[in-house]
């Protein structure tokens, strides 16, 4: 059964017919003798994109639609990519044309993924995550085509191949530096940090003068700027990570010890007053009425102080830390123009920095299931 | 203020007072000056009455079952709840209070929720299962312990708090509009459960309502009320048998208290116009 050709496989066929008056795609390296190779790369590239739209014209399933899709365009882009990976700046306008028809046929895939609805939960968790890495693969596929195929320098933008190469030779420097400011500095300092901001909030609570004093303090410590702060820490807690455990703390407690307030002051009068019915204690209220009501706002919170645990202990490495440390290694490889080594430290630093935050969103979807928020739209 | 008919003779004969108020008066102090919600109130609530309370909004039905639970205080005259004051009353759990809403707190099951008042009160766990069990019974809401309110319908989830107000078994239980919010039929329905709850538990009940039909249905007694400032205007009675299945309202007898009911709101209406 054959159905109308899907807008991006037109434009992808268009683009390939473009293609074919601007051949050769890339420029033959000197050292390149065998130029047969680049046309057998070249015949499976366009038999890859062609046998993608084909499927996506004439295959029935979405599902084996989909598949074929993702393989096709895929390995097309893989093949396409043997063309410049000899040496940089070989990519000529063919090759950008091709690779935008890669593009087109990928994001039908998408389009097309993103129509199943899977039964089983397996395959809703599957899809969930094909679909943004199909997403990030192709940032990082334009990425490296750019910097690849116009040769820009490296010490600007290094392309993302190189700085993969990097991270997994320089792993177990990496490690150390991950160790020292994620497991010791930014671990430490969250811990700390929030659960002196809970803590406090609950004291402002319970006692009126501590409200008045302690608000407007916490408000001021937030102003503090870090870069100011970093260093005095430094001579106070010395080089090690105790500084930038501190620096963490500063960074964390207010903005625990505002949205903990400000749950406690979420619940109703009526729910208020059903405690008072019942003759409850200010604790017993504490406890079973307003920090569960509170449970939102605090994990709001929890989520806020990942991200600032973060960058707060790698920007205080930048003021004085022993030889290990993600901050450390970013400011002195700048130093060394070894900017891949700087990509991977970031990288590195992205992945756990959303690994820890979607560790504690998951912890809030389980604690804090009954929210209107999570509870699919029931009332 | 001409009306307190608040000690009717022949039912004071032998039942002890559970509450009596004499002379009560509140006044909000507001940003527009003061506000008199209760003004001069005497009445005088038996053990086993089913007692309503009905008037327009503002004529501090709401504020006189408040005070009764020292929700709010007042400041005039005195009232006693089975000879305590209204803060000793609420300190010993004399009673259970059904809001106009369910609040049922969304992260407890409905179990959890009911166990809530047994929690504070500190039962044990055995004797919270057993009350547990006994009160959603009552209710008829066996099988829906470990369901969350939110998964319920408002009917049930009213249900669901009228079974929390009776787990500590407080022989007063006071209802400000509990059937407010739900629909017609709903409502029949938790009425007709209502009045036999009450003739199996004997409890002394305290209800808030607006529907002159439902006052009628439900009480031994009718108080109405009347705003600026909120006094009694008229109590009546009800000559109504015990047992009342619901084809009750289309019975003469039925339709002349109704009409008493309404004559008596209709005074205190004519009182601003």
């Amino acid at each position: 059964m054959m159905r109308a050709l899907s807008w991006q496989s037109l434009v992808a066929v268009l683009l390939l017919l473009a293609a074919l008056f601007q051949l050769p795609l890339a420029n033959v390296p000197i050292a390149m003798t065998a130029p047969a190779v680049a046309w057998t790369t070249l015949i499976l590239v366009y038999g890859f994109l062609l046998a993608g739209i084909g499927a996506d014209t004439f295959m029935r399933s979405r599902l084996w639609r989909g598949i074929v899709l993702f393989l096709c365009a895929h390995l097309a882009t893989v093949f396409l990519f043997t063309l410049i990976s000899d040496e940089n700046g070989l990519a000529r306008p063919g090759f950008y044309v091709v690779l935008a028809a890669c593009w087109l046929l990928a994001w039908r895939c998408v389009e097309i993924l993103s129509g199943l609805q899977p039964r089983s939960r397996a395959g809703r968790i599957i899809l969930a995550l094909i679909i943004p890495a199909i997403f990030g693969a192709w940032i990082l596929i334009i990425w490296e085509a750019v910097t690849r195929g116009l040769g820009i320098p490296f010490i600007l933008l290094p392309p993302p191949s190189a700085v993969f190469t990097k991270l997994i030779f320089s792993l177990s420097v990496i490690a150390a530096d991950v160790n020292q400011t994620i497991f010791k500095a930014v671990l430490a300092g969250y811990l700390m940090g929030c659960a002196s901001g809970f803590v406090a909030a609950i004291l402002a609570d319970r006692f009126p003068f501590m409200r008045r004093g302690l608000l407007p303090i916490g408000n001021l410590v937030s102003a503090l700027p870090m870069i100011g702060i970093a260093p005095i820490m430094v001579m106070w807690f010395g080089f090690d990570w105790q500084s930038k455990a501190a620096v963490v703390v500063i960074m964390t407690f207010f903005p625990m010890l505002v949205n903990t307030v400000a749950g406690l002051a979420v619940t109703s009068t009526m729910e208020r007053d059903l405690m008072r019915t019942y003759a409850a204690g200010y604790w017993q209220t504490l406890f079973k009425l307003r920090l569960p009501a509170a449970g939102p706002f605090v994990f709001n919170a929890l989520k806020i102080n990942s991200t600032l645990a973060l960058i707060g202990a790698i920007v205080a490495e930048f003021f004085g830390t022993p030889v290990v440390g993600m901050g450390f290694r970013i400011s002195t490889e700048v130093g060394r123009m070894n900017v891949d080594m700087v990509w991977a430290e970031i990288a590195v630093a992205a992945i756990i920095g959303s690994l820890f935050y979607g560790g504690v969103a998951l912890v809030e979807r389980a604690v804090t299931f009954w929210h209107p928020s999570f509870r699919n739209g029931k009332a | 203020m001409d009306m307190q008919a608040s000690q009717p003779s022949h039912a004071t004969v032998s039942a002890p007072s559970v509450i009596s108020a004499a002379g009560l008066g509140l006044t909000f102090q507001t940003n527009d000056g003061p506000v008199r919600a209760l003004s001069d109130v005497n009445l005088t609530i038996n053990k086993g009455e089913f007692v309503s309370f009905i008037g327009p909004s503002g004529c501090g039905k709401t504020t006189f079952l408040r005070v009764i639970a020292d929700l709010e205080q007042p400041t005039d005259g005195t009232i006693s709840i089975n000879g305590m004051s209204p803060r000793e009353a609420r300190e010993r759990r004399a009673y259970g209070y059904v809001f106009q809403a369910a609040a049922l707190y969304p992260w407890r099951t409905i179990e959890k929720n009911v166990a809530l008042p047994l929690e504070i009160m500190g039962f044990s766990d055995a004797e919270k299962r057993e009350r547990i069990a006994r009160t959603l019974a009552l209710v008829n809401l066996t099988g829906f312990e470990k369901k969350f309110p939110w998964q319920l319908s408002g009917g049930m989830q009213q249900r669901a708090s009228i079974a929390r107000a009776l787990s500590f078994d407080a022989d007063l239980l006071l209802m400000d509009e509990p059937f407010g919010a739900l629909d017609e039929i709903v409502r029949d329905h938790l009425n007709e459960q209502l009045l036999q709850l009450w003739a199996r538990t004997e409890k002394t009940i305290c209800f808030v309502t607006h529907s002159i039909p439902e006052a009628v249905y439900l009480s031994t007694r009718i108080v109405v009320m009347s705003p600026r400032p909120g006094r009694v205007t008229d109590v009546i009675e009800s000559t109504l048998p015990r047992e009342r299945p619901l084809d009750i309202r289309e019975t003469p007898e039925f339709l002349a208290i109704a009409a008493r009911v309404r004559d008596g709101l209709r005074a205190g209406h004519s009182y601003d116009d």
